[in-house]
């Protein structure tokens, strides 16, 4: 796979970034965490009460559990949306070719985001103000939240094939859509990390949520007494955190490479082996007798602060490194298309046309730098490179992409491999045709 | 030039913002900045009356808002932004670069809005009457911090359309003070203002029982509202159009009507002009007497205004072409600067996603469809809405089209057509792009966008 066939290198917005490139990167980190806390509590949320409230079926009591727990997306869908633009925002400036270039490929998909989350608020809208009218449909009122649950499943793909498109220049030109983004190998790992994160953080919402004095357990939830209720979120969090080490694992290892080095190797495993201990307090919070559970929450909730820290920075590193060779060279084409640019427009101003020279004598000006047509310079004249490949204009390119050595007494001749085949063909059929006839074409 | 080119080619890439946008400016200007006020105004009316009448309703009205400004008002808001940045990139790519600090202050008041509206809804009842006071001075708060949110953005809209000084002097400030800031400012608030009464007329007979005293008793209030901010609304709309350079004054008819119904532009206007009328009168006999305005009347004037409404912001987008930012970018996503070199070198030359750098007659059919792409697409479909295949017939009828004609034609569109951009090609492209669509003519291939189709990178 030659890369300068299939990478493309689009030029980037001629305006200045409106802040420092580091002030950015820094408010990208945070604000992003920001806005992933409250939708993971979104998906987590809307998941637990679909499950309890098919629980409560069989279980009249965890149909209340299920109902708490559907209060809770009002206010985190909200914040989860709101806290999602400015991200979006920094994200749109930083990388701006490349993230619109994913959402373009992607862009069926991408664009369905709006309908589908507005469809799933609304549902659960219903839901939640339909829970005594329907309480004797259950099929129906499940069905409905079902719906909600299965959106918000669905739509933190279309992002995660999105944010993840974005990083792999390489694999913009193989794309269709955004099935085959979605097959990219690493994310469908990222996807159930996410899920399991949801899941955890839900899980340690709740000890918060029900654990608090103003929270009426006994009027709301009857049948549930506090220490089993946080016993369950505490074994949801110890779980899903568990299952985090080894669906974590699967996520490094299926990162294309490109993007990973040692400093974000270590960050990451700073964040994990804060996991670790965290999942140490869980546990102990997991066997507690019941009157001394929930007394590890505070350090539990620092302690995986600093592991979901130390991800979104590992997030943020590998991203910088999978695209910095790429950003490096779009700098340059940026920058050359500016002079480019600026020289068209002069020469416009002055009514200067450009004489538009057949494409093989164009290309012939690079060559012409060495090449005489007579005389011998730093290179063969092309006399003598006429007599060699009479007829054999192919010759000529194979040898220009990939020089031999033959004369010592000339410096090495440079490959040429990174100019268009077109460009070289056409610059060594010139190049036979030089100087023959009474209308010669002579070189430059 | 520099992204993928989303394209949808039945429906078009416009039509795919207009219908987000105009949505979310329905939403947000009678659900949002204008009924926040309107709720907050009915609950201390029934708290200086004593009354929980009043209050029931305005909850009642703040539930219904609550629900769609949350769900679908917040998620078209984002569509603009998922929206603008598949069919306009290169636009909104510049505008977040000279805006960025106005669209985050902007985000800072949409996260203090959302707060506020939370606890506004969540609280009214938690809270009752013991704290009706503190809760009625929420409602306050967060009418302006939404319309705070109105103010802000209505500078770039500004600046889209005539960028003041921002092409000698490049900063935020010059650009924020565009000529049409303010004026524009002026007619939405009022406007914003009205909306809401209107959107709240059309709720209140599915809100009370017909029997109700409370309903007429409603319909007085929020009719003397409407008819309150009408003059503001009128003074503020002079005031914008005033404001309009001369250059935009000219495509009204066509902004209005669309090409094809340019000779109806007068009877549009009249019908503007009745839908007006009829709001306001409504709103009059609203006041006047209440008991007898019959249920379809409540209803039709919010209807009305929706029509007029996206009509405004159709006419809005439409008189600042041919640029999407005045005299730096095109309605076709290529900036003013970049034309010497393009119309001189070609696209082809200098584009990331085409087939191939050059025209050639074995190509031709595929470069004039890049483009076409590249050029065309950003505005028209080849036989959707806004399709090209239309307009040529209309322009040349049902014979063969000759190519020399539409190069003709294409060359020239601009002047003869002044929100048309120039064709930013050199000539070998637009005797590409004119045999492409001569070629659609007799078997219109349609174009998938890269979204469906990939893109490609040049062979040659």
């Amino acid at each position: 796979m030659d890369p300068s066939t299939t990478l493309p290198v689009p030029r980037d917005i001629p305006l200045p970034l409106p802040l420092d490139r580091f002030v950015l990167e820094v408010a990208v980190v945070i604000l992003f965490l920001a806005h992933i806390l409250f939708v993971n509590l979104m998906v987590g949320g809307s998941t637990l009460s679909l499950v309890y409230e098919m629980v409560g079926l069989r279980r009249k009591k965890y149909d209340a559990l299920a109902r708490v727990w559907a209060e809770t997306i009002t206010v985190n869908k909200s914040l989860a949306v709101v806290l999602g633009v400015a991200p979006l925002l920094v994200v749109n400036v930083l990388y701006t070719v490349h993230f619109y270039t994913a959402n373009a490929l992607t862009g069926s998909a991408w664009i369905m985001i709006i309908p589908l989350v507005a469809v799933a608020f609304l549902l659960g809208y219903l839901h939640k103000y339909s829970w005594d009218v329907l309480s004797e449909s259950k099929g129906l009122h499940i069905a409905i939240g079902a719906m909600a649950t299965a959106i918000f499943w669905l739509v933190p793909l279309i992002f995660l094939a999105n944010i993840n498109l974005m990083l792999f220049p390489e694999r913009w030109t193989e794309v269709r859509g955004f099935l085959s983004a979605v097959t990219i190998q690493n994310v469908l790992p990222r996807y159930l990390h996410f899920l399991l994160a949801s899941l955890a953080i839900t899980g340690l919402f709740g000890v918060a949520w029900f654990g608090r004095a103003e929270f009426d357990l006994p009027g709301r939830l009857p049948g549930f007494d506090r220490p089993k209720i946080l016993r369950r979120c505490y074994e949801l969090a110890f779980g899903a955190t568990l299952m985090q080490i080894l669906v974590g694992t699967l996520v490094y290892f299926t990162l294309p490479w490109q993007g990973v080095s040692f400093f974000m190797t270590a960050v990451i495993l700073l964040g994990v082996t804060f996991a670790v201990v965290s999942l140490t307090l869980l546990w102990r919070e997991v066997v507690a007798p019941a009157a001394r559970i929930g007394r590890r929450f505070v350090p539990i909730v620092l302690v995986l602060s600093v592991t979901v820290s130390c991800m979104a920075m590992g997030r943020h590193l590998y991203r910088d490194g999978a695209i910095a060779g790429h950003g490096q060279r779009m700098r340059q084409a940026t920058e050359e298309m500016h002079y480019a640019v600026r020289e068209a427009a002069w020469r416009k101003e002055q009514g200067i046309t450009e004489v538009q020279l057949p494409r093989g004598q164009r290309a012939f000006q690079v060559c012409a730098g060495c090449h005489a047509l007579d005389a011998e310079r730093s290179a063969p004249s092309v006399r003598e490179i006429q007599r060699l490949y009479a007829g054999n204009a192919a010759g000529i390119v194979t040898w220009a992409k990939a020089p031999g050595r033959k004369r010592t007494n000339f410096a090495p001749m440079p490959a040429f491999a990174h100019l268009p085949e077109g460009d070289l063909r056409a610059a060594a059929e010139f190049m036979l045709e030089m100087g023959q006839g009474s209308d010669s074409k002579a070189g430059p | 030039m520099d992204f993928p080119v989303f394209h949808t080619d039945f429906f078009g890439n416009r039509m795919l913002i207009a219908v987000i946008a105009i949505l979310h400016v329905v939403v947000n200007h009678s659900l949002a900045v204008g009924a926040a006020p309107l709720i907050t105004a009915l609950e201390w009316r029934g708290f200086r009356q004593r009354s929980e009448a009043w209050d029931r309703l305005a909850y009642k009205i703040l539930r219904v808002c609550f629900v769609i400004t949350t769900s679908v008002g917040a998620l078209t808001g984002v569509g603009i932004w998922f929206s603008a940045a598949l069919v306009n990139p290169a636009a909104i790519g510049s505008l977040i670069r000279v805006f960025f600090l106005a669209w985050l202050t902007e985000w800072v008041v949409f996260v203090i809005e959302v707060c506020l509206i939370l606890a506004y809804y969540l609280t009214w009842k938690t809270w009752g009457q013991r704290h009706k006071r503190a809760h009625i001075a929420l409602g306050g708060l967060l009418s302006l911090s939404s319309w705070l949110t109105m103010a802000i953005i209505v500078a770039i809209l500004g600046f889209m359309m005539h960028s003041g000084h921002w092409g000698t002097e490049r900063s935020f400030f010059s650009a924020v003070l565009n000529p049409i800031y303010l004026p524009q400012l002026a007619f939405r608030t009022p406007l914003a203002m009205a909306a809401a009464g209107l959107f709240t007329l059309f709720l209140i007979p599915f809100l009370t029982a017909r029997t109700d005293p409370i309903r007429t008793a409603a319909i007085r209030f929020v009719s003397a509202w409407t008819l309150l901010w009408v003059p503001l609304c009128a003074l503020g709309g002079w005031w914008y159009w005033a404001a309009i350079p001369d250059w935009m004054q000219q495509l009204h008819p066509v902004a209005l009507t669309t090409m094809g119904f340019g000779d109806w532009y007068r009877q549009v206007i009249v019908l503007l002009g009745i839908s007006a009328a009829v709001v306001l009168g409504v709103a009059v006999w609203g006041v006047c007497c209440p008991r007898f305005l019959p249920r379809w009347c409540l209803v039709a004037p919010f209807l009305l205004l929706v029509g007029m409404l996206g009509s405004y912001e159709r006419v809005r987008e439409f008189i600042r072409k041919p640029f999407v930012i005045h005299d730096y970018l095109y309605a076709n996503g290529i900036r003013v600067e970049d034309y010497p070199l393009l119309q001189e070198q070609g696209m082809l030359r200098h584009a990331t996603y085409v087939a191939h750098r050059e025209v050639t007659a074995v190509n031709r059919f595929a470069c004039g469809q890049d483009v076409f792409r590249l050029s065309c697409s950003r505005c028209h479909t080849t036989r959707g809405i806004n399709g090209v295949l239309r307009k040529f017939d209309t322009l040349y009828g049902g014979e063969p089209w000759n190519p020399e004609d539409i190069k003709l034609t294409i060359r020239t569109m601009h002047v003869s057509r002044p929100y048309m951009p120039p064709f930013p090609g050199n000539e070998a492209e637009l005797d590409a792009l004119s045999h492409y669509v001569c070629g659609l003519q007799t078997f219109p291939v349609p174009l998938a966008g890269d979204q469906v189709d990939g893109v490609r990178l040049p062979s040659d």
